[in-house]
């Protein structure tokens, strides 16, 4: 089974730019499953059953979103398999901008649109800069010179990406996407062994075991204090 | 490029060289390196590391790439002098049976309904379709199969949209707004690039704009007259797409004139009598297929002089509307 991760900033057209593109895999004769991650609610499953494509819900709930995607990722896989479903699509939200659900030699993709402002692609970490694949969304409705600084911008921050303009809307760039999808390169048996491109964000500090007040006596663990007192 | 010089040279002296490397320690949130790269990233700390989010074998790749990828972009590129497009199939499955060389300089018209497949069209050619898109169309640059590593680099992108519905994002007066888009293409001369591109937007606009306005009080012409004349002087895409020029507030034959004399090939969807004589030659879209190719005759040519006319007179009588005056004698 091929798989793929797609991640990106919330609201940046993740599930329309999944939906356009499984419509393409179906036109050459692959069929996709997707598998959506997210924290406390989402109605996109529905969205993917409704086109008949099989899909999975997980919700992360109170734990760190990107751990909970980790930690479940293999299962979906094996799930995805059971499904018989030739490519399956993790789409997840990375919600602080240093999470990054990106897998080694699996086909890596950031979701990132044109009106998240141009400095964007510079506050994102991993799930841009080591991406594979950067597909820039809602490009019918900016300024040709906006979509051209953004995409220069992407660039700079990421040059080894191949860069593609997706409308989620009409699906225009979808077929072309498709074609990366569908690429044999992206077939594996397992993840189980494969590991993160990046370490997910760091943590273990009193707050993460549930503590509730402030004060520094109260902290423990990994803590980082901003410099206030210069600069 | 020679990355073990690089790497060991003092960062100072291959900014000399390269004034942009710094460019890419900047989009990464990082200070520029006071001695080497190397040095640098021999010296970052854990957390520094952690914070960087991407390894450092990684960062250094990118960087080299990122070196090769803008000087690629601030030497002169090979010209794109014709475009060639070899028919495939349409909807149906028939055979579109036709081949249109385009050069640059020439002014293409596309006509159908909604729906037709213009979008496609136009997608087979950003795509640089090689036989492998839904209409099996192949696309030729100067005679030639393009390289397939074109599509995914923005530096190579074939294509440069105006669309209708278009809006500024950016809140920054016209003058930054070019800046920001020449520097974003590592331009030479910005600021002479800026002044000439605000000066050609106002020649095309009907009512005149300071550089200092915000892009977002523009009118509807003055916006669109920016646009093309940033598009004839800082996109690298050698084909311009226009989605229609409305007849309010901008000279469409100079805007058209601009875009050609920059030897831009000009796509132009539109229904528009005047801008579609305007064309050389008009394709005709149906079923997903080109139909028919229609080069602009004699006769059309003369026709458009009256049309022209025309039009003339329904803008002196916009404007007398503008200033207050009545049309009882028109």
């Amino acid at each position: 089974m091929r798989f793929v991760t797609v991640s990106g900033p919330p609201s940046s057209g993740k599930t329309a730019v999944i939906l356009k593109t499984v419509e393409s895999l179906r036109q050459r004769g692959m069929k996709a499953g997707v598998v959506k991650f997210d924290c406390l609610y989402t109605d996109d499953d529905k969205l993917y059953e409704q086109k008949g494509i099989p899909v999975k819900k997980g919700l992360s709930g109170a734990l760190c979103p990107d751990h909970y995607f980790v930690s479940n990722v293999s299962e979906s896989f094996e799930w995805g398999k059971k499904q018989g479903v030739d490519i399956l699509i993790s789409e997840s939200a990375g919600l602080c901008n240093r999470c990054s659900p990106h897998i080694k030699e699996i086909l890596a993709v950031c979701v990132i649109d044109n009106l998240s402002g141009i400095n964007t692609p510079k506050k994102i970490g991993p799930m841009l800069k080591s991406a594979d694949v950067v597909v820039i969304t809602k490009g019918d409705i900016v300024s040709q010179a906006e979509r051209e600084v953004f995409a220069s911008r992407v660039a700079t921050v990421n040059p080894t990406a191949s860069i593609m303009h997706v409308n989620g809307i009409t699906g225009q760039g979808a077929f072309e996407l498709s074609t990366l999808f569908a690429d044999e390169k992206t077939e594996t048996d397992t993840l189980d062994g494969k590991s993160l491109r990046f370490s997910m964000p760091s943590a273990l500090c009193s707050y993460c075991l549930g503590e509730k007040r402030i004060g520094s006596k109260y902290q423990m663990g990994n803590v980082r204090k901003m410099d206030v007192d210069n600069g | 490029m020679d990355r073990q010089l690089i790497l060991h040279k003092p960062f100072a002296e291959l900014l000399a060289e390269m004034p942009f490397a710094g460019d890419f320690f900047e989009s990464q949130g990082l200070e520029a390196p006071t001695a080497s790269v190397k040095d640098f990233i021999d010296n970052l700390t854990d957390t520094q590391l952690e914070d960087m989010g991407i390894e450092p074998s990684e960062f250094l790749n990118n960087f080299f790439t990122f070196l090769e990828a803008v000087g690629s972009m601030t030497e002169k590129t090979s010209v794109i002098s014709s475009l060639t497009i070899t028919g495939g199939i349409n909807k149906k499955g028939e055979d579109e049976n036709f081949e249109l060389e385009i050069k640059a300089g020439e002014i293409i018209c596309i006509v159908g309904p909604t729906g037709s497949g213009k979008s496609r069209l136009l997608a087979d050619i950003e795509w640089m379709a090689m036989g492998d898109t839904p209409t099996k169309r192949r696309i030729k640059i100067n005679g030639a199969d393009p390289d397939k590593s074109w599509r995914f680099s923005p530096e190579h992108k074939p294509v440069a949209q105006l669309s209708q519905n278009m809006n500024f994002v950016m809140d920054l007066t016209a003058r930054e707004f070019v800046k920001i888009h020449a520097e974003s293409r590592f331009v030479q001369n910005p600021d002479e690039k800026v002044e000439l591109i605000i000066e050609k937007a106002n020649e095309l606009a009907g009512e005149k704009f300071d550089g200092d306005t915000p892009v977002t009080s523009l009118s509807g012409g003055q916006s669109r007259a920016l646009m093309i004349a940033d598009t004839a002087f800082l996109s690298k895409s050698p084909i311009v797409l226009i989605d229609e020029i409305e007849n309010a507030g901008i000279d469409r034959k100079k805007a058209l004139d601009l875009l050609v004399g920059e030897e831009k090939i000009v796509l132009m969807s539109t229904h528009d009598p005047i801008l579609a004589l305007m064309g050389d030659k008009r394709l005709v879209i149906k079923n997903g297929g080109v139909a028919k190719i229609i080069a602009t005759s004699a006769k059309e040519r003369e026709n458009l002089e009256q049309l022209q006319e025309l039009d003339k007179k329904l803008l002196e009588l916009r404007n007398r509307v503008r200033t207050g005056d009545t049309l009882e004698e028109i």
